[in-house]
């Protein structure tokens, strides 16, 4: 049990390994994909001392539990929730060492939806045309993962950091998501764009890494048009025919045939993979930067 | 040619048809070959419409693109891939009816039409094929397949295309396929990439 690998314990609901994802291959039909949350995997890697395009996992809502075949250096952030090293509490937010063969559990998140594990040294599955990101839409990338599955870790290139403060911000009770212009606004109605506004729309529990689905007013077409199949972009605002706008997230197609009403601005992209079903959603149109 | 904001780092830019955009896109790709491009993360293709995302400045290059002349399309100098296809699929009946013509000559007009890959999209390495006429545009399914197999080439609206791998798809299906669409491990992954030609080219499946 030294080989530089983990066992997948429990795989919880839908826990994937992520970089910073693939650009560059749209026109090729491939999504971004990558991290949903990058403030928070972006930081598990800092702590444990990875360089920022490390492979860690994303787990959803319950956690994951994993057996590292050798010593390993791990932390956890994104959405708080108990880690646990052979049942034993350990320490959310910080670099925590884990024996070869002990267990290392993180449970349900408390608040939030997303959590991320790093271990030094990162996941190091096959990458798929640079990135080692899962990609849920097109099949790209390391499966999720299934109970007792076994990843193989990079070599430890770094040194764990033991922060004292740390720049994470929580779980949204109410999520904001400024809007930049979106090229088919002029496809909706002004009562449409007014509602857009003004309305609290609630996310939607058939949300994933594809889209923030919401709940809400129907926002009404002025154009009733088909409209012909058109590049999209990470934090599209799109309203399908049922009216309620879908923001579309890491692994959104990268062509698609709904107008897009705004474009959510990237930062407020963290607080969307962490707002949980139910939150209310507010669209805040920011006009151009 | 028009420039359509998408957010802060992105434009689309719509243009009046299919031949168009494609032509945008082919400027594109030679200013980017030749430097003269801004920094873009992403250039992408589609019905009429080309999306360059991840620039600096959209509303800049937005105006230094009103001035451009847009050389239109010049017929490929490079070779059309070859796809060998049996059209021996489910939709063969339905579509030679909606053609008005008898089932074995579906194979034969699809064969004849030079195609090019328009854009991509839906999944890795499919591509939206245009060149057969007008009149051949078929409508989708009205109950979507859950799942078409790997290699069906399929007609919608304007467009044929190739299923990469097996998935739900609501594409009329005429026959099917061995190509590889899409091998991450090969370079390129793709078979398809926008402004290939491409031709197919009718194989009779093997008798038994």
């Amino acid at each position: 049990m030294t080989d530089r690998a983990f066992a997948v314990v429990r795989a919880g609901a839908l826990t994937s390994v992520q970089d910073r994802g693939r650009s560059g291959h749209a026109h090729l039909g491939v999504p971004r994909s990558g991290a949903l949350d990058r403030p928070a995997s972006g930081l598990a890697n800092r702590l444990v001392g990875n360089p920022p395009d490390a492979a860690v996992l994303e787990t959803t809502l319950n956690g994951c539990a994993v057996r590292p075949r050798c010593a390993a250096t791990v932390a956890v952030t994104g959405a708080p929730c108990a880690v646990t090293v052979d049942g034993r509490p350990a320490a959310w937010g910080a670099p925590v060492r884990v024996a070869a063969g002990a267990v290392l559990e993180l449970g349900p998140a408390v608040r939030g939806v997303r959590s991320y594990l790093a271990f030094a040294g990162g996941v190091a599955a096959e990458p798929v045309l640079g990135s080692r990101s899962t990609d849920l839409l097109s099949g790209l990338g390391p499966a999720p993962l299934t109970d007792g599955a076994v990843l193989p870790l990079g070599g430890v290139t770094g040194l764990p950091v033991y922060a004292d403060a740390l720049p994470l911000q929580g779980p949204p009770g109410e999520l904001v998501l400024r809007m930049g212009p979106g090229p088919r606004a002029d496809w909706f109605t002004g009562r449409a764009l007014h509602t857009l506004a003004t309305a609290t729309y609630r996310v939607s529990s058939a949300s994933n890494r594809i889209g923030l689905r919401t709940e809400g007013p129907a926002l009404e077409r002025a154009v009733h048009a088909e409209l012909p199949s058109e590049g999209m972009v990470l934090g599209a605002v799109q309203v399908p025919p049922d009216g309620r706008p879908v923001v579309f997230l890491a692994d959104h197609p990268t062509t698609g045939g709904y107008p897009v009403i705004g474009v959510v601005r990237e930062p407020d992209l963290a607080a969307a993979a962490q707002a949980a079903p139910g939150t209310p959603v507010r669209f805040v149109p920011a006009g151009r930067r | 040619m028009r420039a359509l904001p998408v957010g802060d780092r992105a434009l689309l830019i719509e243009l009046g048809s299919g031949e168009e955009a494609e032509a945008l896109h082919a400027e594109l790709l030679r200013h980017r070959a030749a430097g003269s491009l801004p920094a873009v993360r992403e250039i992408v293709p589609a019905a009429r419409t080309v999306l360059l995302d991840g620039l600096d400045d959209p509303e800049a290059f937005a105006e230094r693109l009103a001035g451009w002349e847009i050389p239109p399309l010049t017929p490929g100098v490079r070779d059309a891939i070859e796809i060998p296809v049996r059209y021996d699929g489910p939709d063969l009946a339905e579509v030679a009816a909606l053609w008005g013509v008898p089932r074995d000559e579906v194979g034969r007009i699809h064969s004849a039409a030079e195609f090019r890959v328009a854009f991509c999209g839906f999944a890795p390495g499919f591509g939206y094929l245009t060149g057969l006429a007008e009149r051949y545009a078929v409508p989708r399914r009205a109950t979507p397949r859950t799942a078409v197999p790997a290699g069906a080439v399929a007609l919608a609206g304007p467009y044929t295309g190739v299923y990469p791998r097996s998935s739900p798809g609501g594409w009329r299906l005429i026959g099917s396929t061995d190509a590889v669409l899409w091998d991450h491990e090969r370079v390129p992954a793709a078979l398809l990439a926008p402004g290939a030609r491409v031709r197919f080219v009718p194989v009779v499946a093997e008798a038994l």
